[in-house]
């Protein structure tokens, strides 16, 4: 590649690209376009929601989550790319974790899907680790001082998923309307869930 | 001193279009993660290599990252930063590397493709 192909536009590279492997046998239009279905519409944070709520309203499957993640999401059928190896972090009132991938982009796909344009952004990987609280704060999420922040470098092979605290004032909730008050952000550490 | 991420701070189309509304297109999961048809596409198409033992998750991850630190290094600002640009163009470095398509059939398709008539631009835009 010559840097001036770094100009063109970006359909026609992926054109390119796409049709030449085509052509080689190595890939076919149908298996792309599922996938890009796949995660442009079943695979998402409602997944890690259902997660979160089983583990509010059942202990066991809470202590099973935070002791093997893996196992316990893919009990509920989350699993594939991304999904090797998940760590499961428990927030607390005096304890908030929160997940980045300081080099690329590392998310657990089985249980968010693909990470949003913040998570990939330049700004948010390298300032959550030097300053957690202030960007935490530019979310909405202002912690007491006390609450200790620990910020999660997602490596080539754990994935993490932030089990949140299950807010006060859903104690009658079924398990699917918790699952419903679980939001994405809550899942990466940079929001609280809140009572519908 | 850097802009507020978060809801109300960073005010790109790609972070606006992330958010569930009632103007947020609907999907399935409430998240719209392509921003353009052919960021689907580059997604697409690495999974499929990958699908098909084509290339290696770790090899890809390797090149993004390098590809990333490159493009940042070169950015100090963050000005013009996309996310799957840098996608796209460590799948078409580890695919030439690995020798799956020669950089010269890329370039050689890459010039039919643009020179074709009508409604397709030769370039993403000019240069300043």
């Amino acid at each position: 590649m010559t840097s001036a192909s770094e100009h063109l536009d970006p359909a026609l590279r992926v054109e390119a690209l796409a049709s030449l492997l085509t052509e080689r046998g190595l890939i076919d239009e149908t298996t792309v376009e599922n996938f890009i279905k796949t995660y442009e519409q079943s695979v998402g944070p409602m997944n890690g929601a259902k997660v979160v709520a089983r583990a509010w309203t059942d202990p066991e499957y809470r202590a099973w989550l935070l002791a093997d993640g893996t196992a316990a999401i893919a009990e509920l059928g989350f699993k594939g790319p991304q999904g090797e190896h998940i760590v499961v972090l428990e927030n607390t009132p005096t304890l908030h974790h929160v997940v980045v991938c300081t080099l690329c982009s590392c998310y657990p796909w089985p249980v968010l899907g693909l990470p949003p344009s913040w998570y990939k952004d330049p700004a948010y990987r390298s300032r959550v680790v030097r300053e957690p609280r202030q960007v935490l704060r530019e979310f909405g999420l202002d912690l007491d001082d006390s609450v200790e922040i620990r910020v999660h470098d997602s490596s080539s092979e754990v994935r993490y998923m932030v089990l949140p605290e299950r807010p006060a004032g859903t104690e009658g909730a079924t398990e699917e309307e918790l699952a419903a008050l679980v939001t994405r952000d809550a899942m990466v550490g940079v929001a609280k869930v809140a009572a519908a | 001193m850097t802009q507020p991420l978060g809801p109300g701070g960073r005010a790109d189309a790609a972070y606006l279009l992330d958010s569930a509304g009632p103007a947020a297109p609907p999907r399935d999961n409430g998240e719209l993660v392509f921003t353009a048809p052919w960021e689907s596409q580059a997604f697409g198409v690495a999974l499929a290599l990958h699908d098909a033992g084509c290339i290696d998750w770790e090899d890809f991850r390797q090149s993004l990252i390098r590809e990333i630190g490159d493009w940042e290094a070169a950015h100090p600002s963050g000005d013009g930063w996309n996310y799957y640009e840098r996608w796209l163009r460590s799948l078409e470095r580890l695919v030439s590397g690995q020798g799956l398509v020669t950089a010269d059939d890329l370039r050689a398709r890459l010039d039919l493709l643009a020179a074709r008539p009508g409604g397709h631009d030769h370039r993403h835009d000019e240069e300043a």
